[in-house]
């Protein structure tokens, strides 16, 4: 089994109105020094037998058009497990 | 985020001992001549950051540089009024309502920015017209939405309809504003181009009112709000400049997020600075800026400011000057604050924890010079950036095509011509798209959050309370029928402004002001200039006859793809006053026993109709008759009817006819009727025809005479149809063609309720 780690953030010039909101809770729960916080999301795609090239090219497919919103989000695959 | 901020490379010294430096004019949206009148104006060519200034202002979407000319007819015809206490040209119009009482209104359109990001653009839009609101003094109470989509079955439609309903759900139920109405409209011509408007209403004392200037020399220019990022830049000009070019995602231009809460914050700080008396004058922050913002601020005021451009508080340190000054960053305000009230001015900021930061001061130089580390980058006369902007008499040309289109009458479209067919034919109309239940989309708004909602869709108009004490409220609808302003931009735009009228009316609420969204295609092709122009004009003419003035509006052109305009869609919303909310009248049928009568009268017009573009899907031939006249009588008569408490139900006739409001009125109420069609009248024409300044009214059978003799005296004829069944009775009715057809709630609602869910989940 295959294992495809892709992680999906907010363009960085993209207003993170979540991220923004943990930003302002650490400073009021007492953790100094925090200049910025942006979330995002990881999916964990498991495939069946081995991957290739070909099979990843289908899962960066899937990464910029369902994973994420191109319009206002990046991907990047993190992490492939043959 | 930790890089150092990039050194400015265009100052005014640059400019002067640099000339020849090539500048990306047209890569910014400006013409050649737009770029020489720069050159002009400064006597010598522009900074970096000056053309950026001068292009996001300059750009049709800020400037209404081909629609100003036109637009001039609002402020000429302008009807005699003194309900207006603040007119066209602020940030929205102002209009009395009585007992103190003032409300401000305005629609925009977010069209471009839903097609590319259908959540965010709708999302954003509503926080873009409640800034405008806010920025008047006034409470927003309430917003409504306009919508276009392309075709209901179209796949890119269920991926546009969906997220612009999720984005104005999203950011209006998290303000804590009810949506209140709008429209819902299917049709291919819109396919690449949806419109999405949105409007607000707010509500304030008179004394409340603030516009937007900076006056007093050694005044301080304060942001505050949101901190200034990297999204939507060269938005304003690039988004609604130029149609969109043919190619993959990554060419999309970026687009800006919103966030509610932080929204929030800044309509309860704005408005507790306003009502402290601390603020001078004030502006929001959308299109074009910071840009926008300075240089309108500037020029209504004392005309000179200095601002020190570092003292923005940013969100990406790597931004340029000139993307600081471009930027759309959402939820950003601009104040004018004497030095004596700047300290309160920021508690009040810190108390609702929002950014402030003293960005410059008011001058009286007549100059708006923008510092960056220390060095000049803009030294203009503000009024040049924001008032004195390129205006354009664009050709215009009636298209060839037009003649053809009229004469091309819906007279020999098959009509249905017995009971079985007409029965059928209701049924097919009921589920279309057009007519069918918008519960889906209007599940998804909060539309009774802060408790003052009387009436929302599916009513007539959206009605709220303003004052809790004497139930003093107002009524909004926004209407446009495309079609009609396609067969005839002129009496289209009236037919609009007619609908909406008629729909205020009928709950009981007095109409008084206008506010429009003018939706076209691009203003170079001279055959949508044209209908631009018969719009405005057929706008203007009527909002003189009825009244009722236009306090304000937005223009948005470019809806188009290649050589494919959009119908011309003027949007016109209609506000109007009723002394008490408790006497508004609802449109479902009620009391058992009720007489059921039409109100105006009813010929043979179905050119655009809803029955041509469904059944046949034609669109041919000249558009009702305008009678103005007659919709004023007949708003009178249901005014005067609401108020004495004659009618138990109104609602207004237009799209699929009478036919259509029987139904409506009987799934609201859960009551059918049974009437009939009077003899010699055909029951096709008298159940289908979308004639104008009609309505469907209902009284108890004692009061029809006191009706009948209401209507006589505004001239309105009246036409007796039948009367309201039991609770959960059929709808029927009689004497079509010699049969009757008769449909049950069930059917009618299952058919109503199934289109919608079936299409998009």
């Amino acid at each position: 089994m295959a294992r495809v780690v892709v992680d999906v953030m907010l363009k960085p010039e993209i207003l993170d109105p979540q991220g923004k909101a943990v930003e302002g809770a650490l400073g009021r729960l007492g953790l100094e020094g925090v200049t910025s916080v942006r979330q995002g999301k990881t999916f964990t795609v498991e495939l069946d037998g081995e991957i290739d090239e070909e099979r990843l090219a289908q899962v960066h497919e899937l990464a910029g058009s369902l994973l994420s919103n191109p319009v206002i989000e990046d991907y990047v695959i993190r992490e492939v497990t043959a | 985020m930790s890089t150092a901020p990039r050194k400015s490379r265009d100052t005014v010294d640059d400019a002067i001992a640099h000339p020849e430096r090539e500048q990306p004019y047209a890569e910014l949206g400006l013409k050649a001549n737009e770029y020489e009148r720069i050159k002009e104006i400064l006597g010598r060519r522009p900074t970096s950051g000056e053309l950026a200034m001068y292009s996001v202002m300059w750009s049709e979407h800020c400037s209404y540089k081909s629609s100003k000319v036109h637009l001039r007819q609002f402020g000429d015809k302008k009807p005699e009024t003194d309900k207006l206490l603040v007119g066209i040209g602020e940030n929205a119009g102002v209009v009395d309502i009585g007992q103190g009482w003032a409300v401000t209104f305005k629609v925009e359109s977010h069209n471009h920015p839903s097609y590319v990001e259908p959540y965010q653009g709708a999302a954003t839009g509503i926080g873009g017209i409640v800034r405008d609101i806010i920025s008047m003094g006034a409470r927003p109470v309430a917003v409504m939405d306009p919508l276009r989509f392309g075709a209901a079955d179209h796949p890119d439609t269920r991926r546009v309809l969906p997220g612009v309903v999720a984005g104005i759900g999203g950011y209006g139920n998290c303000l804590g504003l009810p949506n209140i109405g709008g429209e819902v409209v299917f049709d291919p011509c819109y396919q690449g181009n949806p419109l999405v408007n949105a409007l607000c209403l707010g509500t304030l004392r008179h004394e409340d009112i603030h516009l937007a200037s900076a006056k007093g020399v050694g005044n301080l220019v304060v942001l505050y709000g949101a901190k200034t990022g990297g999204d939507g830049i060269g938005g304003a000009s690039i988004l609604a400049s130029e149609t969109f070019e043919d190619g993959g995602p990554a060419k999309r231009p970026a687009v800006q997020v919103g966030d509610p809460f932080m929204e929030k914050l800044l309509i309860e700080c704005t408005l507790e600075v306003l009502h402290a008396g601390l603020v001078e004058g004030i502006q929001d922050l959308g299109a074009a800026g910071i840009s926008c913002a300075t240089s309108e601020l500037a020029s209504n005021g004392d005309g000179g400011m200095h601002v020190v451009l570092d003292k923005v508080p940013l969100r990406d340190h790597t931004l340029t000057p000139e993307e600081i000054l471009m930027s759309e960053s959402q939820e950003r305000m601009a104040a004018v604050v004497t030095p004596a009230n700047i300290d309160a001015f920021l508690d009040v900021c810190r108390k609702w924890d929002v950014d402030a930061a003293i960005i410059g001061e008011v001058t009286g130089t007549g100059r708006l010079v923008i510092e960056w580390q220390g060095e000049v980058i803009v030294d203009v006369p503000p009024r040049t950036v924001a008032h004195d902007g390129p205006v354009y008499e664009r050709p215009i040309e009636r298209p060839d095509w037009q003649d053809a289109l009229i004469a091309d009458a819906p007279s020999s479209l098959k009509r249905p011509a017995s009971a079985e067919e007409v029965r059928a034919t209701v049924l097919q109309l009921v589920g279309s798209p057009n007519l069918a239940s918008k519960t889906w989309v209007t599940s998804q708004y909060d539309r009774y959050v802060l408790g003052n909602t009387v009436l929302a869709q599916p009513e007539d108009a959206g009605v709220v309370r303003v004052d809790e004490g004497s139930g003093l409220g107002v009524a909004i609808s926004t209407d446009c029928n495309g079609r009609f302003a396609k067969l005839d931009p002129y009496n289209g735009a009236k037919l609009a402004l007619a609908e909406a009228y008629r729909n205020v009316a009928a709950t009981g609420a007095e109409p008084l002001a206008v506010t429009n969204c003018l939706n076209f295609g691009s203003p170079e092709d001279p055959a949508v200039m044209w209908q631009f122009s018969e719009a405005v004009r057929g706008l203007a003419d009527a909002c003189l006859e009825l009244g009722t003035p236009v306090t304000g509006g937005n223009v948005s052109f470019y809806n188009q793809t290649g050589d494919v305009a959009i119908h011309p869609t003027p949007v016109v919303g209609v506000l109007g006053v009723i002394d008490d909310v408790e006497k508004r009248t609802a449109m479902a049928l009620g009391r058992e026993g009720d007489v059921v009568l039409v109100l105006g009268e009813t010929r043979d017009e179905f050119a655009g109709s809803e029955w041509a573009h469904v059944v046949h899907g034609h669109l041919g031939g000249i558009p009702p008759e305008v009678d103005l006249a007659a919709e004023r009588w007949l708003a009178q008569v249901l005014v005067a009817g609401s108020r004495s408490g004659l009618l138990s139900a109104a609602h207004d006739v237009s799209d699929a006819g009478i036919a259509q409001a029987l139904v409506e009125m009987s799934l609201r109420g859960g009551v059918g009727a049974t009437v009939t069609v009077p003899d010699g009248t055909d029951p096709f024409v008298l159940l289908l025809s979308e004639s104008t300044a009609r309505a469907v009214v209902t009284v108890s059978p004692s009061d029809v005479a006191a009706l009948e003799s209401l209507a006589g005296q505004h001239g309105v004829p009246v036409t007796r149809l039948g009367v309201v069944g039991a609770p959960g009775a059929d709808l029927v009715v009689e004497n079509v063609y010699g049969g009757t057809a008769s449909w049950t709630l069930d059917e009618l609602r299952a058919t109503a309720d199934a289109t919608l869910p079936a299409l998009f989940g």
